[in-house]
């Protein structure tokens, strides 16, 4: 690798270097979903895919959202669209510690100069119906990752156990590169005029967005496509299941089902962020957004992915 | 004797539980094999954040043989009887079983049973293994391939290994053999992950210790916090500071690490104008570092903070101590955002005018706009109590009618009533709950709020608990009571009082703090006058609410036809009328139940100040409301009583009790008072115009709630008392006689029951 790639100098050397060593221990190199999610937890890759008996190994990017974090590009830590790195195994190996240790080596962080702790965190979604133990990874005081030993997804038993990682790219970007302001960045690692910051890509988006997420996502269309999302979820679940009394047992519409969650969800967050949202009606909107997930999880226990004999 | 070693070995374990579990391990495991029929010298549990360790010295090597006979059934019972007969006795076939007989009962069968002892290794081989699998955590996971099929092993994060070697001093210790879930167990542990990560062959546990403490691990966490606090000090005083002491987040810290290396970081100075605690706070929150503060100063922190780190780094720790102090000053940026930000205007101040004028609040200052906030958003309290703004208009109220009792200016007790409560919207308390109050009275000061007024927002918390202090300033009492009061009637209203262990609302400790209050406030507080002030608040915002509602479900029916107004008028009247005698019904026995209540606080609070129960429930009676004159009362009855007098007094009024009592049993006739012409002795005579005399000088001293005075005057019935029962006879045959005598005994129980119920006091 040329030598502006190392994760010290570029943003996407530090994505790459992940790619590189995850893909050498086994995981599928898959490309962030293409849809609107609060987190990488949210592709189906790891929701859908963390249910059942099935082996199941993969690492990918995923652009994640947060419109309540927008700060219209003036502050150095928040961002309302970042980046994880999100790596699941399934089951998680016995030396899974080991691993994400040996990921930290690689990107160039030394355990013998840095400080790598891992502090009781755990981790619950409420949407995805979620949760799990595990830790918050320091590194020198700083989290850098999430580590998750998932127990429940979608309301359903984790069976066999995944392990999670979330890696917060920038952060750690920020941390190897010396950098305080997310913005300062370099993203591909040239300097002089060939230097592109991750201000460059980001920050008119981070101020459009955040205008957006504040001020102007109109709040009656989004009211209609959470209802519309959620009704479309329902009805492909009822449309793709396996009739009743009749010998198929096999679910046929799940991903499109999950697809509708996934906006219901994202839809959800905006709503908050404009603050048409109550603190009662918080609480009946995630719930909402959990049945539709826990039907999606029960329906993909139905599917050839979810470990159903053909 | 042989010793046993045990670890645990797992991933990282949440410091916060490994205190216990290490605790229960001993425990469990201790008690088990004394079950088993073992004996053991001493036991020490340690643990690191990876492990659990149990060192069991002087273990008797086996349990003792048990033989017993146990008698069954007659061989003539039916086949059910001697069926349960070899179940109980665990034999197969009733040939194993033994004849003897018995000249009364015949022939019947014993079971010869024989335990042999077992070996102590077969014994934890079997105990082990149970333990793990049901081991108390509070939360625990799956994880793994085996995770796949139900009752897989739960431990608090995925189990690693197990040590477990036994055996004695003199000889080579031998492995404990047996499997939990796939992990079998062994004599090899890991040390420090990073500093030594291979593996260390264990015999026991005094090479076990000093193995691991070569592979940089301090299996004591006792020693570890030695450590760091040791050289966290020092670390401080090399530089000028002292350290600023955390007994909790030491226990945390030593929670965190295997090989503890003290550093120090550094923020700028800026930060400095943050308060005090806010950095404190911040920085033991999220970084769980110590603060420092520059040798000699009260209060004044450093810009130097201590972090325990894990590793001897190969720098010295400079990448860690630079990294610790990036986050430290991003997590200060935030706290200084927040504490700027709670002084400057909110947005959309026009939503809050309503808000504003409903408590009197001045829109420009950044306190007011936090209180009417809290209004305008409606933030319930709870859901039968209403806003946290109806409260505060509540004990607004109260603290208004308070403050002239206790000497406060009422307007001042008003403005800090108003503002009490306006810190919940602060971003810093916002952060960091503990701080409510203290935020208050910070920012209340900035906007140039009178001291009085800022120290009731920080005080009227206080006191939290049995050794906090209580607030002295008077505007401070007024809040502080009526916050308490308004919190303890209100709940008695909705009938949730505490009832055994359960105490969710803290409301035992809201009526400890109102009694402390009460005791060393200036003036007088009756609890009558404080519940009746208390209930006026708290039944008008109820029936307020209540007929607003009453009234819009009146008009959702008002059809529009021509009275149709009138009509829910009418309706209206009577409703609220309704409401009004409720509430009254409700009251007085609300009252007497809120007394009693607090008669069992004062009760145990002055128990735990070295008073004699028996003489508070002397003192105390149903209706007694005022709290200072219980405990004055109480006070001077156990010093009279520790004089001669009072002790002789005692005996003579309990006597001249006991009599009376056995009479009023009998139905003797007791004259309803007493008649001078019917006395024959002098001693009755000189004991009546003693009587008459104390009754009259106690009274006036009661009067003048001087109860020294008032013992004192009873002391003087000691000498006539005791003359009376050494000369005369109170059961004379003439009956009148009889009569007027005890009628006279019954007067010496009612000069003595002006101060106290001497029946109920011991000895």
């Amino acid at each position: 690798m040329p030598a502006h790639m190392h994760p010290s100098r570029s943003f996407q050397g530090l994505i790459l270097t992940l790619h590189n060593y995850w893909a050498a221990h086994g995981c599928v190199i898959l490309q962030p979903y293409d849809m609107e999610v609060g987190a990488g937890t949210f592709h189906p890759a790891t929701t859908l895919r963390a249910l059942g008996p099935k082996r199941w190994n993969a690492a990918y990017v995923q652009p994640s959202r947060r419109p309540k974090d927008g700060r219209y590009g003036e502050n150095p830590n928040r961002l309302q669209h970042y980046y994880q790195y999100q790596v699941i195994l399934k089951p998680n190996p016995s030396n899974l510690q080991e691993l994400y240790l040996g990921s930290l080596k690689a990107i160039g962080i030394d355990p013998l100069v840095h400080d790598i702790r891992f502090v009781e965190d755990d981790w619950e979604s409420p949407t995805l119906g979620a949760w799990g133990l595990g830790w918050e990874c320091w590194c020198d005081g700083m989290e850098v990752s999430q580590f998750t030993y998932f127990q429940q997804v979608c309301g359903i038993e984790c069976a066999p156990v995944a392990g999670e990682l979330t890696y917060g790219l920038e952060r750690l970007a920020m941390y190897v590169q010396g950098v305080d302001n997310v913005y300062d960045l370099n993203f591909n690692g040239l300097e002089g005029d060939d230097k592109v910051t991750y201000g460059d890509v980001f920050l008119q988006a981070e101020q459009e967005y955040s205008r957006h997420n504040f001020e102007h996502a109109n709040t009656a269309m989004l009211l209609k496509h959470f209802e519309d999302a959620e009704a479309e979820c329902k009805a492909l679940l009822d449309a793709g299941a396996p009739a009743e009394g009749g010998n198929l047992t096999q679910h046929k519409m799940v991903f499109p089902a999950y697809d509708q969650c996934i906006k219901a969800s994202h839809v959800f967050n905006l709503l908050d962020a404009r603050g048409v949202i109550s603190v009662t009606e918080r609480q009946s909107y995630i719930l909402r957004v959990r049945n539709l997930s826990k039907a999606c999880g029960e329906a993909f226990l139905l599917t050839e992915a979810g470990g159903l004999a053909a | 004797m042989p010793d046993l070693l045990l670890e645990l070995r797992s991933e990282e374990i949440p410091a916060r539980m490994q205190r216990k579990a290490a605790g229960d391990l001993k425990k469990m495991l201790t008690d088990g094999l004394v079950e088993a029929g073992l004996t053991y010298e001493a036991a020490r549990e340690y643990w690191t954040p990876r492990r659990l360790t149990l060192d069991i010295r002087g273990l008797t090597a086996r349990s003792k043989d048990i033989h017993e006979d146990r008698k069954g059934p007659s061989t003539k019972a039916p086949e059910a009887a001697i069926q349960g007969f070899l179940r109980s006795a665990g034999l197969n076939s009733i040939s194993e079983a033994h004849v003897h007989s018995d000249p009364k009962k015949g022939d019947f069968y014993v079971a010869h049973i024989s335990k042999p002892g077992r070996s102590a290794e077969e014994i934890i081989a079997e105990l082990v293994p149970a333990i793990v699998k049901s081991f108390p955590w509070p939360k625990s996971m799956r994880w793994g391939p085996a995770s796949a099929k139900p009752g897989s092993l739960r431990w608090v994060r995925p189990l690693q290994s197990i040590v477990c070697t036994f055996g004695p001093e003199t000889e080579e210790p031998v492995v404990v053999d047996f499997e939990v879930d796939g992990i079998r167990s062994g004599n090899v542990t890991y040390g420090h992950r990073f500093h030594a990560p291979d593996a260390i062959k264990v015999r026991r546990f005094e090479d076990y210790a000093a193995k691991l403490e070569t592979a940089k691990v301090v299996i004591d966490a006792e020693r570890r916090k030695e450590m760091i606090s040791a050289d966290a000090r020092n670390l401080a005083f090399a530089n000028g500071l002292d350290l600023v002491e955390d007994e909790g987040l030491l226990e945390e810290v030593s929670g965190l690490v295997e090989w503890p290396v003290v550093l120090m970081g550094t923020f700028e100075d800026a930060f400095l104008q943050i308060p005090a605690e806010v950095i404190r706070l911040t920085i033991r929150a999220n970084q769980k570092c110590f603060v420092t503060r520059p040798q000699g100063s009260e209060d004044a922190l450093s810009n130097h903070f201590i972090l325990t780190s894990n590793i001897e780094a190969k720098d010295g720790g400079k990448e860690i101590a630079h990294g610790n102090g990036k986050v430290v000053r991003a997590r200060l940026s935030d706290a200084l955002y927040f504490w700027n930000t709670d002084q400057g205007d909110l947005p959309d101040l026009d939503t809050l005018k309503r808000s504003a004028e409903a408590f009197g609040l001045d829109l420009n200052k950044p306190l007011d706009q936090r209180m009417a906030r809290l209004d305008h958003l409606g933030v319930t309290f709870h859901a039968k109590l209403g806003t946290q703004g109806q409260r505060v208009q509540r004990i607004r109220g109260l603290a208004r009618e308070i403050a002239p009792l206790v000497g406060a200016e009422p307007k001042l007790a008003d403005r800090a009533a108003v503002l009490a409560k306006a810190d919940l919207q602060t971003e810093v308390v916002g952060e960091f709950p503990e701080l409510q109050g203290a935020m208050g009275r910070k920012y209340a000061l900035l906007q140039g709020e009178s001291p009085s007024v800022a120290a009731a927002i920080e005080e009227h918390y206080k006191p939290q608990g049995p050794s906090d202090r209580v607030p002295a300033d008077p505007v401070s009492v007024s809040v502080a009571l009526a916050d308490k009061l308004d919190t303890l009637v209100g709940f008695w209203t909705i009938d949730e009082k505490p009832t055994g262990s359960k105490d969710p609302y803290a409301l035992r400790r809201a009526a400890l703090g109102i009694v402390r209050i009460i005791l060393s406030a200036r003036g007088r507080l009756p609890l009558q006058t404080l519940f009746d002030a208390a209930l006026r608040q708290l039944e008008e915002a109820s029936v307020q609410r209540k007929l607003a509602a009453f009234e819009a479900s009146q008009a959702a029916i008002d059809s529009g036809d021509v009275d149709g107004e009138q009509d829910v008028d009418n309706a209206l009247a009577a409703y609220e009328a309704e409401l009004r005698k409720e509430t009254i019904d409700r009251a007085a026995p609300l009252k007497a139940d809120l007394i009693a209540f607090f008669h069992d606080r004062l009760k145990v609070y002055l128990r735990e100040l070295g008073a004699r129960h028996d003489l508070i429930d002397a003192v105390i009676t149903p209706e007694a409301d005022d709290l200072l004159t219980i405990t004055r009362r109480v006070e001077a009855l156990g010093k009279f009583l520790d004089t001669e007098d009072g002790k002789n007094l005692l005996a003579g009024t309990k006597r001249a009790a006991n009599i009376l009592a056995a009479e009023e049993k009998k139905g003797t006739a007791v004259a309803a008072a007493v008649d001078p012409a019917l006395f024959r002795e002098e001693a009755e005579k000189a004991l009546f115009a003693s009587v008459n005399q104390a009754v009259s000088e106690a009274g006036q001293a009661i009067r003048n709630e001087d109860f020294s005075a008032a013992m004192r005057a009873l002391s003087v019935l000691r000498e006539p008392v005791d003359s009376f029962f050494e000369k005369v006879l109170v059961n004379d045959e003439d009956v009148a006689v009889r009569a007027n005598r005890l009628a006279l005994l019954a007067r010496i129980r009612a000069a003595t029951d002006q101060v106290a119920d001497f029946s109920k006091i011991a000895g």
